[in-house]
């Protein structure tokens, strides 16, 4: 998602590359840029324009510290603009003072609520240690009721429902009622997907959150929405505050202007991101982070701390120091494979690396792959994986139908293994300005990488995180040769 | 009527008509920077991506040949100008020589495949055709069952097997049934997925051969539900289930609600597809064929001040 945002936002401020000051000329171009990608995200005209205007006068006015390096000086705007258009601080969710937290879902048909209900409820429980309760209180459509049903049983969530028959306000009361008693802490409401100008279903409602006194109600928007977001939103939180907005379908490659539109007309925070059909793909949202990541630095941050949760540190930097000596074997790459394919599935964690996003944008990487190459690793001898120069045709060959691939595939694996190889230790004999000394590059330093913007206004995390050692960066570059070997 | 549906029982009445474009072109007025500004912005929030621009820029280019000097004459310039990329956007369903019609389903998530199908299905029974569905959808939790509810309402038999089966092989005991049961129309769901998902894809693709299997020139009809509400994500979506599928025309679904399916235009530029249907409400009945005129029209009574208020 957002790739093309930061391709067209890429490409807007190397016209700066060089210059000596912002002037409105030559900010000029990247503004038009700017413009063009939040339209072709499908950021609202209106909002756009206004981020446009913002950005404009904060690039040309006090704002801007004394210019080092006007490209740099123009990201860091746009990012600031971004990140407060995205929501500024990060925001949760609300408490309840005494009983049950109610959470309340509402949006448009097939936004993804009755999905991100069991999403919520499984990460609640599993972060906030909730025991929750959904609700079923959608009798429109045909089988919603079955639907949370069969994800409650999947999650081992209990689900109250009443079938098809009476209200949904009166279904929610009393599912609200029966947390009570049962001792939930947490109950979510699955309501109905209507569209906005339906008077009859928004009535029905504004009479659930008059029932039930929700804590929050959660909208839910698809991040393929065009234009229209703003509308449905606006009368979503017209009718019923809105406290946050769950993007639903973030998986995907729409740009999710949406997502910048909805925080800016309604003023409330997007809290969570729907990144996959599984219950699990629920993650929490991070302005600052995201606006980073629309224009093309990356989503470091998260892989910084998802690398944290995986990696064991100090392995990470025996293994970093064995690699810039240049005894980096294949027993070291499979073990590294298995960290980073813990970090998730290949093409998400790299695209958190700055430039990544944009450099992977049409590459096939896929978890496939993955295993080919894990797979002609396990078919080496514990002796071939710890030396590959024995590695020779014989070798090769046993290697190629011990694993099911041709002779090419091994061919390639062992060249691409050794280029790596050499480049680790040209790395640790202080390649790419000692880039990789002190065993990993500081977060900071990421900005000094070849063929990647400036990374000013990176968010501050509290963690002042570093990338973990061996696959960092130059890794990973690599590890895209081998992943991106020819189809067959 | 068409537009008649697509109005009624909404908020949108003559008077926003008024206040949006009709304000805009209703008083004479300059065609300066500022209108062309306000008329970039109303075919902009109507989802026409850069097809906004580029009429702009025709219209521009009308007006610096004087071929248009008033605001008056602007509103039958866009109409024709929108209405000329819709050229050959109408289109029929089509139907297999001999034997059984089949009619493949494919779109992302939630963008009303399942209804939709329950729609066509609708349609053509009451038309008198014998119609078979198959509930290829077998990962959404329930998905089975919503489909197997709509035809029981429907009282039209179902091809089935249980969640988590292979899509493929529903695919195939769908066809079978319909070849030995002698059917006009078998109609295939499919689970919805991000065309970014390169196995399920792969998937969508087995389902077609699968088909093809028993019936070479199978599927007659490859059908994209688009929700009308998707912006110029619509485009990459259309082109990858083009590629993967063979998509043969669009159901443009939701178009009940504010918004306007302008990202058809996006669509158009790349892939010569027909829209077959429009979505117009949750109902059975809700589903019209697709109207050029009626479906420009619509966007063209654009309430430009009510988007992105803030
Ligand atoms: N790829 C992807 N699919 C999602 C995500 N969230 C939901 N979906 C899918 O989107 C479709 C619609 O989701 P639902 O949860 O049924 O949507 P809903 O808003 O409850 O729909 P209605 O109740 O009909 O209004 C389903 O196919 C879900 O599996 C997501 O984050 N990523
Ligand atoms: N207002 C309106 N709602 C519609 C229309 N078509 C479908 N819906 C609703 O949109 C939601 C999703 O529709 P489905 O038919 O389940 O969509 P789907 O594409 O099969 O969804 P998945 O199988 O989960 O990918 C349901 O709540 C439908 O009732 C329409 O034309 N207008
Ligand atoms: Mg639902
Ligand atoms: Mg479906």
């Amino acid at each position: 998602m957002f790739d093309s945002l930061a391709g067209a936002l890429n490409s807007a401020y190397t016209a700066l590359v060089g210059k000596k000051v912002l002037t409105e000329q030559n900010i000029d171009d990247g503004i038009r840029a700017v413009r063009q990608a939040l339209l072709e995200a499908d950021v609202n005209f209106k909002v756009a324009k206004g981020f446009i205007k913002d950005v404009k006068e904060r690039a040309l006015g006090q704002d801007v510290i004394k210019a080092v390096d006007p490209g740099d000086q123009f990201v860091k705007v746009v990012h600031d603009c971004l990140s407060e258009l995205l929501g500024g601080e990060k925001t949760g969710l609300p408490h309840a003072d005494k009983g049950p937290l109610i959470l309340m879902t509402a949006g448009l048909q097939g936004s993804g609520k009755t999905t991100s209900c069991a999403k919520l409820a499984l990460l609640l429980r599993k972060t906030k240690k909730k025991n929750p309760l959904l609700v079923a209180a959608d009798l429109q459509r045909p089988a919603a009721v079955e639907q949370l049903q069969t994800l409650g049983k999947q999650l081992g969530i209990p689900v109250h429902a009443e079938g098809v028959s009476g209200r949904a306000p009166e279904i929610c009361k009393r599912g609200i009622a029966y947390a009570i008693k049962n001792q939930h802490d947490l109950v979510i409401l699955d309501t109905a997907g209507r569209l906005h100008i339906d008077e009859p279903l928004m009535r029905e409602l504004e009479e659930v959150h008059k029932k039930c006194k929700p804590h929050g109600v959660l909208l839910v928007c698809d991040a393929m929405l065009g234009q229209d977001a703003v509308n449905s939103a606006l009368e979503f939180h017209k009718r019923l505050p809105i406290h946050g907005v769950i993007l639903s379908k973030a998986d995907g490659d729409a740009r999710g202007g949406a997502a910048l539109s909805v925080k800016a007309v309604t003023g409330r925070p997007i809290l969570y991101v729907g990144t996959g059909e599984k219950p699990d793909d629920l993650e929490e949202f991070d302005p600052p982070r995201m606006a980073g990541r629309i224009l093309g630095m990356g989503d470091v941050v998260t892989l910084v701390e998802k690398a944290q949760e995986v990696i064991d540190e100090k392995q990470a930097e025996k293994d970093a120091k064995k690699m810039l000596r240049g005894r980096f074997n294949f027993e070291d790459f499979i073990k590294q494979l298995n960290m980073i394919r813990k970090l998730g599935s290949m093409k998400k964690v790299l695209g958190m690396l700055p430039g990544m996003g944009q450099m992977l944008k049409d590459v096939d990487l896929d978890d496939d792959r993955f295993k080919r190459v894990e797979a002609m690793i396990h078919s080496m001898t514990v002796q071939e994986r710890r030396n590959p120069d024995v590695i020779h045709v014989q070798r090769r060959r046993r290697i190629a139908s011990g694993s099911g691939n041709d002779l090419q595939a091994v061919h390639d694996l062992i060249k691409q293994f050794k280029m790596m190889q050499k480049m680790m230790s040209k790395l640790g004999k202080g390649g790419l300005g000692g880039m990789m000394g002190g065993g990993m590059p500081d977060l900071g330093e990421l900005g000094g990488m070849p063929g990647m913007p400036g990374m000013p206004g990176m968010p501050k995390t509290g963690k002042k995180g570093r990338l973990p050692g061996p696959g960092a960066q130059g890794g990973l570059d690599e590890l895209g040769g081998f992943m991106r070997r020819r189809k067959r | 009527m068409v537009l008649g549906r697509i109005f009624s029982g909404l908020a949108r009445t003559r008077e926003r008509f008024a206040s949006g474009l009709g304000r805009l072109l209703g008083i004479n007025r300059q065609l300066d920077e500022d209108f062309l500004d306000e008329l970039e912005e109303i075919l902009y929030t109507a989802d026409l991506g850069s097809t906004g621009t580029e009429i702009v820029d025709e219209l521009k280019e009308a007006y610096r040949k004087k071929e248009i000097s008033e605001s008056a004459a602007v509103l039958p310039f866009l109409r024709s100008q929108l209405l000329d990329r819709l050229h050959g956007c109408e289109g029929t369903l089509a139907q297999a020589q001999s034997g059984p019609t089949v009619i493949l389903v494919v779109g992302v998530n939630g963008s009303g495949k399942t209804t939709s199908i329950a729609k066509l299905a609708a349609r053509l029974h009451k038309a008198g055709h014998k119609v078979i569905l198959g509930a290829g959808d077998t990962f959404r939790a329930a998905a089975v069952e919503q489909l197997s509810l709509w035809a029981d309402r429907l009282g039209i038999p179902i091809i089935k097997q249980d969640t988590g089966a292979d899509p493929a092989a529903v695919a195939y005991d769908a066809v079978s049934a319909a070849v030995s049961r002698n059917v006009d129309y078998l109609i295939l769901d499919t689970a919805g997925r991000l065309h970014t998902q390169k196995n399920l894809m792969a998937e969508l693709a087995k389902v077609v051969r699968v088909l093809r299997k028993q019936i070479p020139d199978a599927p007659h009809e490859t059908l994209q539900v688009l929700d009308a509400t998707t912006g110029q994500n619509a485009i990459r979506q259309a082109k990858e289930f083009s590629q993967t599928a063979g998509v043969t025309g669009m159901i443009l679904a939701k178009m009940d609600g504010t918004a306007k399916g302008g990202a058809v235009f996006g669509i158009r530029r790349e892939l010569p597809l027909p829209v077959k249907f429009i979505g117009v409400g949750e109902g059975i009945e809700d589903m019209e064929p697709f109207a050029a005129e009626d479906f420009v029209d619509a966007i063209l009574s654009f309430d430009g001040e009510s988007a992105g208020k803030r």
